[in-house]
């Protein structure tokens, strides 16, 4: 009884500890060398002096940040919407929709990557067709700097809303119905309803689904890899992107885990944030 | 009216979304020339087996899914032993430390993975692990969020229970195997549908673990024929179709099982 609970986490315990912390400290040692070959080197904090002056670094945090700003804003509010749908007396085929809008998300990043490569080129691809039957010109996806970021945004938004409406809607049906009818009897207007009952009533899924699209966004890799390989002109250069090439192209391992850290430090400092800003406050 | 219009309105969003799934499944049918034909191929064409034979022979595909089929089953074996077990003592235990093992093991949830990929590299490299089953199925398998989704599972499981086993003289391990995991098959298929797509999926860490054609996973080989000087794309949607295919008809044959399970963990507070 005394040792039991130990023998149970154990394996959990001991697996991360050798596969987890160690790395993670292993790493910090690392960023702390200069890499030249086999040889290594201790250089300080030259790999993060070389980071701060490092433009393609500062264009990945842009191309980031910009994901961060417009893509997961648009694609949280679709599922809130998708959401309050679904939870709507007034929706026939509740669980179709639900099914519909959730499959994306058991495609992996890698097949739907280049689902979307295929279907997104410019020549012949289903959607320019599609498109050109209404007159569009052909649009220059993956080509064009914004329109290749168009396109990564469109395919995460494919893969993810679903997930995250699935996520508000369970809250939805976890609140108690007495505030709608209680606004309802107040004379509030669908709109009113849903300013000051649902929203307030979804912040601490909000939180943990805003907390959640960040990480994954600050971490993104797969879906530009495949789909435009960080270009045209960098325009689709992700930190997780750079990383991977810093790393295991040119197999410069103390460069590669200064900006991972450099990566962890931004998404701690992110998540502080967002905590102080959509936290509860008790 | 209104309900005409929000019907409606769906309707045309959710074949928008269905529209890639069907469409792959078409592509893999044909020739490269056809799939980028104007118009477009709509209906099954008759390159599926030419496409499979090409795949066989470029890159031994049989021996791909083959990889990708059994590093996902072990990985899904295991690290739900790894997650039930840490889960079950998280949840029904008290004892010095859990708060502080608990929290590190969370941490997992909020640090970037690509934090390990370097010296996990250098770690396999050293073992001589590189192209190996275990070098992808070990790292993860004590998977925080697997913990988390358990844990919560297990919370949920009156303690009555647990002390009417204690009385009959049950001891921990036959209480655990014969009391707590029964009640628990749902909580356990949704850990394992999750698990093995989340393994299924992977591709960083075997891009950079596995270095060799014959080790590839579906993911990597398919990235890899992208690549090519003269990308033959009937064989990629082939090959992306046998990747994404099965694991939507997966999750639509387990669908209850698996939603309602994940959300149990995301939901409570």
């Amino acid at each position: 009884m005394r040792l039991a609970p130990y023998l149970f986490v154990l394996p959990a315990v001991a697996l991360f500890a050798i596969f987890k912390l160690y790395p993670i400290a292993w790493s910090f040692v690392l960023s702390l060398f200069r890499t030249d070959g086999a040889l290594q080197t201790f250089a300080g904090t030259a790999n993060y002096e070389r980071l701060a002056g490092d433009p393609l670094f500062w264009t990945a945090l842009r191309n980031t940040a910009l994901i961060m700003v417009v893509q997961v804003p648009l694609m949280l509010g679709i599922a809130i919407a998708l959401a309050v749908a679904f939870n709507s007396p007034l929706l026939k085929l509740k669980a179709f929709f639900r099914l519909g809008f959730f499959l994306p998300m058991v495609t992996g990043l890698v097949a739907y990557g280049i689902l979307f490569g295929v279907l997104l080129n410019p020549q012949g691809g289903l959607v320019n067709w599609f498109l050109g039957l209404f007159g569009v010109p052909e649009i220059p996806w993956l080509t064009d700097t914004l329109w290749a970021r168009i396109a990564v945004g469109l395919a995460l938004t494919w893969h993810y809303t679903g997930y995250n409406a699935v996520i508000y809607l369970a809250r939805l049906q976890a609140l108690p119905q007495d505030h709608y009818d209680a606004a309802s009897v107040d004379g509030a207007g669908a709109w009113r309803r849903f300013w000051h009952v649902t929203l307030p009533g979804l912040r601490p899924v909000l939180l943990l689904t805003v907390v959640m699209s960040t990480i994954g966004t600050l971490q993104l890799f797969d879906e530009p890899y495949v789909l435009t390989g960080g270009g045209p002109d960098n325009a689709t250069l992700t930190l997780g992107m750079y990383l991977y090439m810093n790393g295991f192209r040119y197999f410069d391992f103390g460069y590669a885990s200064a900006i991972a850290y450099a990566l962890a430090v931004i998404i701690a400092i992110l998540g502080i944030v967002q905590f102080k800003f959509l936290g509860d406050k008790s | 009216m209104k309900k005409v219009m929000l019907t409606s309105t769906l309707l045309i969003t959710v074949t928008v979304v269905l529209v890639p799934f069907y469409w792959l499944a078409i592509a893999g049918t044909h020739s490269t020339g056809d799939i980028f034909g104007s118009p477009p191929p709509l209906l099954p064409g008759g390159h599926l087996l030419e496409n499979l034979a090409n795949l066989e022979e470029g890159i031994g595909f049989s021996r791909t899914v083959l990889n990708s089929l059994l590093i996902s089953l072990i990985y899904t074996i295991l690290s739900g032993a790894v997650c039930t077990l840490a889960g079950y003592g998280f949840a029904k235990y008290s004892f010095k430390g859990r708060e502080l093992l608990f929290g590190l093991l969370m941490l997992g949830l909020v640090i970037p993975s690509q934090v390990t990929l370097v010296p996990l590299f250098k770690m396999m490299l050293a073992l001589d692990w590189l192209n190996t089953y275990q070098a992808i199925v070990l790292p993860n398998l004590a998977l925080p969020f697997g913990i988390f989704l358990m844990r919560q599972s297990m919370s949920a499981l009156p303690d009555e229970l647990l002390a009417a086993g204690r009385a009959d003289g049950c001891g921990e391990l036959r209480l655990f195997i014969r009391i707590v995991l029964p009640p628990m098959r749902p909580a356990l298929a949704a850990l394992g549908i999750y698990l093995f797509l989340y393994q299924w999926n992977d591709f960083v860490w075997p891009l950079i673990a596995l270095r060799t054609k014959d080790a590839y996973t579906i993911p990597l080989a398919i990235a890899s024929l992208q690549g090519a000087t003269e990308t033959d794309y009937g064989q990629i949607l082939a090959g992306t179709a046998v990747a994404a295919l099965p694991m939507a008809v997966l999750f639509l044959l387990l669908q209850r099982h698996f939603v309602s399970g994940l959300l149990a963990g995301a939901v409570k507070e």
